[in-house]
Order: C-alpha cells, then sequence, then structure tokens
C-alpha cells in the first residue's frame, strides 16, 4: 500500500496516493479541472504545464496548473464543478 | 433631397457615421481597407466616459456617453456592456483635492459622482494598495467590446440600406468624390474620411496645417478572475499622461472585461511607429500598475498587444466639413476616446451633411483650426 496523503476537491475529502501531482488525483477520479467560456469541460492533458487544461484553484490560488502541484495533506482544490 | 454618401474607414467612427445616416435615409457605401475594426478600434480598451479636461471634451462626452447608454438595453449583452462605472484613483492629499474638485465640477454639469475617502476606496475595491488617499467614483460611465460595437453599428447600417466594402483601399478623395486604389473612380453627394492616422494623406487637395500625432499605447489582458476588479480605476493624473509631450509615458489604467478578464493599460509613446510589444515599456506600464494593485503579480497574463491613438496637437477631434472642398467631411483625431465619442461624433456629422439643427455648438472640432498647427508641430 502507498503511503496516502488527505486532498480537500470542491469540499469533499479524498485520499489519494503521495508523491503524485493534483492532476492525477483528479484524474484518476475523472474529476473536472475547468470548463471553457462555452462551458465545456476540460481536463489534463499534456501533464507538464504548458497545455494549461489542467487549471484549478489551489489554495485559493486561481488558475494554478495541477501537474506541477505534489498533492499534499488538506490541499484546498477548486474546481469550475 | 438627401446625398449619396461614401463614409471611408470602418473603425468605431466610419461605423457610426454610417449607421447615423443610414438611419436619416441617406444611401451609405462604407469602404475599408483591411476589415471592419482592423485600426485603432481592434486594440482598444472600451472605457465609455466623461471627461472634463476642457468645456468641449466634456459636451463631447457627455453628448456620447448619453447616446451609448440609448442603446445599453438593446444592446448591452451583444456589447458585452459592464455597468461598472470609473473610480479615478488618488494616490496622496493633493490627488484627492482634484478629485473633490473634479467632482463638484461633475456635480454643477448633473453628472453624478462620489468622492471616496481612504476606507470607501478600500471597500469598492479591495485589491488596491493600502495607503492611497481615496478617489472619485463616476457611476455612469461604463465599458464595451469596441469590435463587438463596430459590428453592432454596421449591421444597424446595412439593415438601413447601406453597403460595407472589406478589402477596398481608397487611394485618395476630395469634394464629393473617391479614387479606389484599382483606379475606380466613385463620385458621392457626401464623403466622410474617417481612415483614422491614414486620414491626412488621403486628401487628394491636402489641408494645409493637418496633422495627426499617433500616440502606441501597450495593453495586457489576463486570465479570468471573476469578481477581482470591480471598477474601471485610473489614476487621477492619468490626463497628465494623455495629453503631455513626453516622449513616453506609462499611467494606471485597468478594466473589469465581462468575461472575468483584466484588461492592463496604459501606456503612451510618441516617437515610435513601430507596431511591435516592446517588453521594457510593458514592464514599466505593469510595474505602475503592480503599484495601485500590488496583488497583480499573482495573476496570469493571456495576451499583450499595442495600437496607435489618432491624436491632435490639440487634443480635441477633427469633426466637420473641410473648408474651400465642399461635400467632404472629416472625422477623426479622437486619440485614446474614439470608442467613448463615436456617436456624438456620427451625431454632428449628421447634422452638419443634412443641414440639421446640431447636438451641440461643432465649432471646437471645426477643421478649420488646424491652420495654425504648423507652427505648433
Ligand atoms: C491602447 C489603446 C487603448 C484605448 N482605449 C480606449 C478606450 O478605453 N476608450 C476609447 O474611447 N478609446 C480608446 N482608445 C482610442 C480608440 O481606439 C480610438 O480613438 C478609436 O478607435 C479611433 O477610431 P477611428 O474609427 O477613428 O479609427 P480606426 O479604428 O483606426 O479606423 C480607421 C479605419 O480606416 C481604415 N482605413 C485606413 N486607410 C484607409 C484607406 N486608404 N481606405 C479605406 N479605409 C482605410 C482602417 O483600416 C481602419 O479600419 C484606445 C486606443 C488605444 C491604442
Ligand atoms: S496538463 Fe497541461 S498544463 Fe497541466
Amino acid at each position: 500500500m502507498p503511503e496516502m496523503v488527505r486532498l480537500v476537491v470542491d469540499g469533499l475529502e479524498l485520499q489519494v496516493p503521495a508523491g503524485i501531482t493534483v492532476a492525477a488525483a483528479l484524474l484518476n477520479r475523472r474529476l473536472v479541472a475547468r470548463r471553457s467560456v462555452g462551458g465545456e469541460p476540460r481536463a489534463p492533458l499534456c501533464g507538464m504545464g504548458s497545455c494549461f487544461e489542467c487549471r484549478a484553484t489551489v489554495d485559493g490560488r486561481p488558475h494554478t496548473r495541477t501537474c506541477m502541484v505534489r498533492v499534499r495533506n488538506g490541499l484546498d482544490v477548486r474546481t469550475d464543478d | 433631397m438627401l446625398p449619396d454618401v461614401i463614409v471611408v474607414g470602418a473603425g468605431i467612427v466610419g461605423a457610426a457615421v454610417a449607421e447615423a445616416l443610414a438611419v436619416a435615409g441617406c444611401r451609405v457605401r462604407v469602404l475599408e481597407s483591411a476589415w471592419p475594426g482592423s485600426g485603432s478600434t481592434g486594440a482598444a480598451m472600451g472605457h465609455l466616459l466623461v471627461l472634463d479636461d476642457s468645456e468641449a471634451q466634456w459636451r463631447l462626452t457627455r453628448l456620447s456617453r448619453d447616446l451609448w447608454d440609448a442603446r445599453a438595453d438593446q444592446w448591452g449583452a451583444a456589447l458585452e456592456w459592464e455597468s461598472c462605472g470609473t473610480v479615478w484613483v488618488a494616490a496622496d492629499g493633493e490627488e484627492l483635492e482634484l478629485a473633490r474638485r473634479r467632482g463638484a465640477w461633475f456635480a454643477e454639469r448633473g453628472v453624478a459622482s462620489e468622492l471616496l475617502d481612504q476606507v470607501a476606496l478600500r471597500a469598492a475595491e479591495p485589491n488596491l494598495a493600502a495607503g492611497l488617499a481615496g478617489g472619485l467614483r463616476v457611476p455612469g460611465d461604463s465599458v464595451i467590446y469596441p469590435p463587438a460595437a463596430v459590428r453592432l453599428l454596421l449591421e444597424g447600417a446595412v439593415r438601413h440600406g447601406a453597403t460595407i466594402a472589406a478589402g477596398t483601399p481608397v487611394k485618395r478623395a476630395g469634394g464629393g468624390w473617391v479614387e479606389l486604389t484599382n483606379g475606380d473612380r466613385l463620385p458621392a453627394g457626401a464623403v466622410i474620411i474617417a481612415a483614422g492616422l491614414a486620414t491626412p494623406e488621403l486628401l487628394a487637395t491636402p489641408v494645409e496645417g493637418l496633422a495627426l500625432i499617433p500616440k502606441k499605447g501597450h495593453l495586457a489582458i489576463t486570465d479570468r478572475y471573476p469578481g477581482w476588479l470591480r471598477h474601471q480605476l485610473v489614476e487621477l493624473s492619468y490626463l497628465k499622461s494623455a495629453h503631455g509631450s513626453a516622449p513616453s509615458s506609462v499611467a494606471f489604467n485597468v478594466q473589469p472585461r465581462a468575461t472575468g478578464q483584466i484588461l492592463i493599460g496604459s501606456s503612451r509613446q510618441l516617437d515610435t511607429l513601430d507596431p511591435t510589444v516592446e517588453p521594457a515599456t510593458l514592464s514599466r506600464m505593469l510595474a505602475r500598475a503592480a503599484t495601485y494593485l500590488p496583488r497583480l503579480e499573482t495573476l496570469t497574463i493571456l495576451r499583450t498587444w499595442v495600437g496607435f491613438r489618432p491624436a491632435t496637437p490639440d487634443n480635441l477631434p477633427l469633426i466637420g466639413p473641410v473648408p474651400g472642398q465642399p461635400r467632404l467631411w472629416l472625422a477623426t483625431g479622437h486619440e485614446g476616446i474614439g470608442v467613448a465619442t463615436a456617436l456624438g461624433t456620427a451625431a454632428l456629422i449628421r447634422a452638419s451633411v443634412l443641414g440639421e439643427a446640431p447636438p451641440l455648438d461643432p465649432t471646437p472640432y471645426a477643421v478649420d483650426r488646424v491652420v495654425g498647427w504648423m507652427a505648433h508641430a
């Protein structure tokens, strides 16, 4: 069993493996990161910080690229959903 | 009988003039060298505001703001209309005194405003730096998206029978005629040149003294941060920068867009025609904005660009008939407020072309005043 940490996504607590990125945690749960201006659901694509499709509000900071942030205990993630 | 009209240029000014004359019943043709809104208009912020720099500027901005307001109900959403108002931000006590005087001046002329002290300013805009002295809120000012305004005005003109020819450069024009670059010569009862900075070079018979000064401006737009900014914020010393003769200046001027994006301005450069973004000027402009909005540095900028404002030596536009050249009018030189003043400009041109009573005294904008400009330049 990998070590688990507690992530808060849109107010819901998730147990996720330590060491992965927030984007990976969202993908594992099939969660949408953001919605386009037209309202389409968007999710991580490149995984390396260049497509900006994985943005969410992380610890109050809007438009954070979640593929560039490792999960941490108590990290607060807000998606557009 | 109503004249057939040719409008040269489909920026915000040409589009407004075309609509006004088409609605009045004229047969209108718009000739645009590239595409509608491709000039200054496409680069602009869409701040609709009243300005007290001079009595003439006040009257034109005031009339135009009323005319825009009359469109808000019908066009609001399509124009991305934001009734956000302006806050003129005062950095210190001296500027707050300027704000108070501007408010009193507005009040005498029947325009509402509200003086904000230090606490009220922070309540109105929580992201502003602590320690700013206050400001003047002008709730009746608004924001629109200029390219959308061009489209709606031209659609209105077309509904009243106008035709729009994009990709149709005019080579030169005179009283009652226009010559295209392909050699075609088109007659018209009235020719209105609204070609922005290109206007002087299109005149077959030059108007002595006529000169427009290109004032380059940089803008940057952020990602979407809904609620981050509530008003168009402008530093009180803005007009110093806008009308000064310094070769290069920056001023704090930020705008909330309907999308939640923040449009950040502004810079003015008099000594360049370089159409590219200059990192040094852009940095200075952003640093200036960050002294007012420190947390701006945490936002992501998506795009930067530049535009050129068509300025005149006396900071007033040229609106009216060309002396000695019957059936020829100019409508240009609006510097940084051509969007705000487009509808008033169109009303003045309409009255002049049709011989109707003007909506305000046209003298301060008359073309004959350029005679003195040679010496000035
Ligand atoms: C950075 C910046 C910010 C600004 N912010 C604001 C603001 O917040 N509020 C505001 O009110 N104003 C603002 N302005 C000013 C505003 O953009 C101008 O005053 C306004 O767009 C001028 O409109 P215009 O129709 O006269 O010129 P343009 O938009 O330049 O239109 C002229 C048109 O004529 C066409 N043309 C040129 N030559 C020919 C030819 N030979 N034949 C046929 N067509 C021709 C061009 O292609 C163009 O489409 C800003 C400007 C800049 C640069
Ligand atoms: S997934 Fe592409 S930037 Fe994060």
